[in-house]
This record gives structure tokens, C-alpha cells and sequence, in this order.
């Protein structure tokens, strides 16, 4: 299998090696081994329950794996919590949590990281700074965006994802995780989010794009890692594999023709 | 390329002075319902002394006394959670104050920190229960409600025979003349009594918490989404046993002052407080759910909740009807708040 995470340094940006997690002696990951290198995007495709979220939940300090190892730039390290992994420029947007509806836009951008002057008791967010940043970052990736203060509630689906990753970027992430960023979006909005995807993968980033999506996957993606019950089936690169094919070990070829089988039956009465 | 001439198509921008129209604040609906109630209670009751200074001192103190348990309850409903303890807590530190004092003859000030101890503690069960085991605040702070009255009469009625502490020294110069605690809490600026400047104060440090420091942004996240607030490494843990601490230190403060002014504790004090304090956050355009609200807005609806409890007296109404008013304004005020809301996110879209 040819390497293609070789850009660069050659040392992968995030790789995680023979990774496992066991919840209450069930096996929810078994020995998995993905990595993704500077400015490339690997797309990890698997249907509900092949163990995708486990994985980013492992490689974004959620969970601590049972076994195997995380590095990052090539030195291994043990996420205790989301904070952490971020600080290793590891940022994950996930679909439905990677904004705070009612608050406005500036206030979500800085969350957690939050520009502060004064001292002691008098230290206060800098507002002033903060929206000037966010008006800046963020008229690039918002179309409906009026006013920094208007809350994100207001901003499409789309949208908020490419706030998220926009915000992501600005806070200087290597490795972006996108947890089914277009799985809720029309065609449209999704064109959006996968634009912002080609963009953070010009700019340097490695990205993980998470998805059940083969079509929005092949629209991006330079490599694809399958997982099926909990394992990793294959890691094939864009000139290795069709698009047909990454559908097919995905839905598990055998399983699909099974139930081709059975609904033509059903069919024909 | 057809355009309409009439409206920019893009509002110029004033680069790094953001624009915020008063109408996005969450206040403005309490502001507007405040004006209306003070208003109404201004034409019927204004000839038979509402509109007088005497009048005007009456319900501000009864709104204050409120309003300084109201601003942490605030903060902590913004955050997603409930403090049903804190009416009991106000009976538990006036007791255990005037027991002290009283009874085992303590000074003011050593007695006042063991009743904050208390409410350190009470803070700590509260906030640890509801975030380490993951049971709804809701349950917990009624459960330590309970808790709290049941173990406040039992040991009242055991050390002094009695669930009524009466004897709490008087100074003949009257309510201020107790030392510095007692003229920071029961003292008077003219005729303005010291509480409604605690209420003012805290009201101010509310609104300086949630408006201008990053934890008044973790307030937000946290009642707003905690699944992102988390992931963007938010300590929302921290931040909400902090808040119920806030609430239990805030009710004390005011079963002290609440004590120094009657001279007597009593385990019944503060019942009921735990509902008018959600009532009054909620008036004030607080959502119940958290996420969104004001300290500003709050202080208005604790406003609201005092013009009418005092003013009914003032307008002839048999002012047992007080609470039915009240029920009436609440719901009132919600429903107003959710049309606003309503209101505000479709002409944002719709621009």
C-alpha cells in the first residue's frame, strides 16, 4: 500500500496505532491504526455502530484508550481530556455540539479561550478585540453573518459548521476531526462545509473527515480508512479503490447483496 | 441585475464598535413589563401614598431583600440548574446565628462565619451531587431543602426546647447599632435601608460576571449546550458548584441580615423564597431551561415582585390576593419573553 501521509516531515501529524476500547467487557474498537499527515484528508467511512465515534471520541481526549497509542508529530501522548487534546492542536467539530445556539457568534468563537485584559478582579474579556477578530475570521465563512453579536441560532447548519472549523484554523489547529459534518445538510449546505474542508487541507491541516457519506467523502478525500464492527477492514488510498468499491465494503458487500436478494423476493410477491 | 436601491444590500460596518440594538438584550421585555406594573400601580394607588417616599422605601426593600438571592439564582438558572435550597438555608443561618448568640453567647462576627460555613457546605453537597452523580439539580437542592429544615428543627427544638430564638441583643440605638455587621446590613443612607445597595451591588457584579469575564461565558455555554461547552475544554463542573455556592452564601447573607432586623431567628424564615427568587429570574426574561437571561433583567422582575407584593397594600385590594397577581404576571411574562425571542430570531433571518 503506497504511503501517501508522507508529505511534509514525513512524520504523520496524528497517528494512532493498534488502538482498542473496551466499555464494560464490550469490545467497542478493536487494534486500529489510522493516521493523517499535513494538508491531507482521510476520510473514515463505516455505517452506524462501526466504532467511528469511538475512535474520534479516543483521538479527541473523550475517552482514554484500553490499549494502543496516540502520537502526535511522531511523540506519544495520553489525552486526559478534550482541553488537552486540543492544546495539542487536535480540534474536533462535532455536528450537533460544536456551537452554543443562543450565544452570539464572538462569544462562541472564543469560548474557552476567551482574550482577557485587566488584572485581578477587573480582568474582563477584551469584546472590543474579540469582535474585531471575529467579524474578520468569520465574513469569509458566513454569508448570513451581520453582526458578531448575533446569535449563532440565527446562521444555517452549514454555517455554524464552518464557523466551527474556521475557528478551529484561527486558534491554530494542525489536525481537524469533522464528525458527519454534512450528514444533516442539503446538497447546498454541504457544498459549503466540503469548500471549507478543501481550504484547511490547502492551508496545511490534516483533516479527519468522518462520515457515512461515500459521495461527500470521494468529493474530498485523499485516503479512506473503512471500520466495520469495530475494526479497521482496509486503508486504501484515492487511486487504490472506486468509489463503488468504498461503498460496497462499507455496507459489507455480502450483507447487501443479501438484502438485495430478499427485497427482490419481497418484490415479486 | 435588478437591485433595490432603497436599503444597502450590506449595512456599512463601524469596524471594532460592534453594533447591539437594545432589543437584542434579554432585559428590555422586564424593562418595558416593570414600567408598565410601576405604571399602573402609579394611577390607582399613586393618591393613597404609593408615589411616597415612605411608599417607594417599602417595596424597594422588600424587592431588595429578594433581589440579593435572586442574582445568584439567576446565574445558576443560566447555567442550567435550580436551587430550591436556598429558602430553607435562609432559615438555617438566622437560627444558627441567633443560637450562637444568644444561646451560647458568642460575638456576632464568629457566629456570622460559622453560618457561612454552613452555607459552604450546603453549596459543596449541592453542586457536587448535581454534577458528579449526574441527579437533576432540581431534585438534589429539594432534597437538601428537606434535608435542611428537618435537621434545623430537630436540633433547634433539642438544644433550646423551642423552634423560635428570641432575645437577639437590641441596642437601643436600634437595628444599626450592632456593630459593623449590623450597620453594613441594617443600616440606613437617609432613608434608603442598607439591603437595596447590597441588591444594587450585587445586581452590578451579576451583570459584570455575565457580561464581561470569561466565566459569565462559561454561565452561558454551560446552560446553552454543555456538550460544546465541554468540548471547547469548558470546566462546566467548576463553574456550576461555584454558582451553588453563590446561591447558599447569598441566602445567608440574607438570613443575617434578616436577623438583625426582626432580632429573633425562626426555622419558618425564608419559606417560599426558593419559588419567588425562580419567579422573579424568570419575570426578568431568564430562560427556565438556562442558556440565556440577565442580571439586569432579574433585579427588574425581583422589581416587579416587590411593587406588587407592597403596592396591593396601597391600592385597597385585599392583598391576600397577592399571589394569585403574581402567578398571573408570570406566566405573562413568559409568554411575552417567548414571542419576543420568537419575534427577534425571525426578523434576524428574515433580513
Amino acid at each position: 500500500m503506497r504511503d501517501s501521509r508522507e508529505t511534509g516531515t514525513g512524520v504523520p501529524l496524528l497517528e494512532a496505532s493498534d488502538l482498542s476500547k473496551d466499555f464494560a467487557g464490550v469490545h467497542a474498537l478493536r487494534h486500529v491504526s489510522v493516521s493523517v499527515g499535513a494538508g491531507e484528508v482521510l476520510c473514515l467511512l463505516g455505517d452506524n455502530g462501526a466504532g467511528k465515534s469511538t475512535l474520534i471520541k479516543l483521538l479527541s481526549g473523550v475517552f482514554t484508550p484500553s490499549s494502543g497509542k496516540i502520537s502526535v508529530r511522531g511523540e506519544g501522548v495520553r489525552f486526559t481530556s478534550p482541553r488537552s487534546a486540543l492544546d495539542a492542536g487536535i480540534a474536533t467539530v462535532y455536528q450537533d455540539l460544536a456551537m452554543v445556539p443562543m450565544m452570539p457568534l464572538v462569544r462562541n468563537f472564543f469560548l474557552g479561550r476567551e482574550p482577557v485584559k485587566g488584572r485581578g478582579i477587573f480582568r474582563r474579556i477584551d469584546w472590543a478585540a474579540a469582535a474585531e477578530i471575529a467579524e474578520k475570521e468569520l465574513s469569509r465563512v458566513t454569508v448570513s453573518m451581520r453582526d458578531p453579536f448575533q446569535p449563532v441560532e440565527t446562521l444555517s447548519g452549514g454555517e455554524r459548521q464552518s464557523v466551527a472549523i474556521a475557528r478551529a484554523v484561527y486558534f491554530g489547529a494542525s489536525v481537524l476531526i469533522l464528525d458527519e459534518p454534512t450528514s444533516a445538510l442539503g446538497v447546498r449546505e454541504a457544498g459549503h462545509v466540503l469548500r471549507h474542508i478543501v481550504n484547511a487541507r490547502a492551508q496545511g491541516l490534516g483533516v479527519i473527515f468522518i462520515s457515512h457519506n461515500v459521495a461527500h467523502a470521494w468529493l474530498v478525500g485523499d485516503r479512506f480508512a473503512v471500520l466495520k464492527r469495530g475494526t479497521c477492514v482496509g486503508t486504501y488510498t484515492r487511486d487504490e479503490v472506486t468509489r463503488e468499491e468504498l461503498q460496497t465494503l462499507m455496507a459489507g458487500g455480502a450483507d447487501i447483496d443479501e438484502l438485495g436478494r430478499e427485497l427482490e423476493d419481497l418484490r415479486r410477491g | 441585475m435588478a437591485v433595490d436601491t432603497s436599503t444597502p444590500a450590506v449595512a456599512p460596518k463601524e469596524v471594532g464598535r460592534p453594533r447591539r440594538s437594545v432589543l437584542h438584550r434579554p432585559e428590555w421585555g422586564a424593562f418595558a413589563g416593570a414600567l408598565i406594573v410601576w405604571g399602573i400601580f402609579a394611577v390607582i394607588a399613586g393618591h393613597r401614598g404609593f408615589l411616597t417616599g415612605l411608599g417607594t422605601v417599602n417595596y424597594l426593600q422588600v424587592a431588595a431583600e429578594l433581589g440579593i438571592v435572586v442574582v445568584p439564582v439567576c446565574l445558576l438558572m443560566i447555567a442550567g440548574e435550580f436551587d430550591l435550597s436556598v429558602g430553607a438555608t435562609v432559615a438555617a443561618s438566622g437560627v444558627i446565628v441567633a443560637y450562637l448568640v444568644v444561646n451560647e453567647k458568642w460575638d456576632v462576627g464568629p457566629a456570622v462565619a460559622v453560618a457561612f460555613g454552613v452555607a459552604l457546605l450546603i453549596g459543596l453537597f449541592n453542586g457536587l451531587v448535581t454534577v458528579r452523580l449526574g441527579v437533576p439539580s432540581f431534585i438534589v437542592t429539594l432534597a437538601s431543602h428537606f434535608m435542611i429544615l428537618g435537621a434545623l428543627v430537630a436540633y433547634t427544638t433539642v438544644l433550646t426546647g423551642t423552634t423560635f430564638i428570641e432575645g437577639f441583643p437590641q441596642n437601643p440605638a436600634g437595628n444599626a447599632g450592632r456593630g459593623i455587621i449590623g450597620h453594613a446590613l441594617t443600616g440606613f443612607v437617609g432613608t434608603v435601608p442598607a439591603s437595596v445597595f447590597w441588591w444594587i451591588g450585587l445586581t452590578l457584579v451579576g451583570t459584570w460576571i455575565l457580561g464581561k469575564t470569561a466565566f459569565g461565558n462559561w454561565i452561558y455555554a454551560a446552560g446553552g449546550n454543555p456538550g460544546a461547552a465541554r468540548n471547547m475544554g469548558v470546566p462546566i463542573g467548576r463553574v456550576k458548584i461555584l454558582l451553588f455556592i453563590s446561591t447558599a452564601f447569598a441566602a445567608t447573607l440574607l438570613g443575617v441580615l434578616q436577623l438583625l432586623e426582626n432580632g429573633s431567628g425562626n426555622v419558618t424564615n425564608g419559606v417560599g423564597l426558593e419559588f419567588e427568587a425562580i419567579a422573579a429570574t424568570v419575570i426578568g426574561g431568564t430562560l427556565l431551561t438556562g442558556g440565556y437571561g440577565s442580571a439586569i433583567g432579574a433585579a427588574l422582575g425581583t422589581f416587579v415582585f416587590g411593587v406588587v407584593s407592597e403596592g396591593i397594600f396601597f391600592t385597597g385590594i385585599n392583598s391576600n390576593w397577592f399571589q394569585a397577581i403574581l402567578g398571573v404576571m408570570l406566566l405573562g411574562a413568559v409568554l411575552v419573553n417567548q414571542v419576543i425571542r420568537q419575534q427577534l430570531n425571525r426578523a434576524r433571518n428574515a433580513r
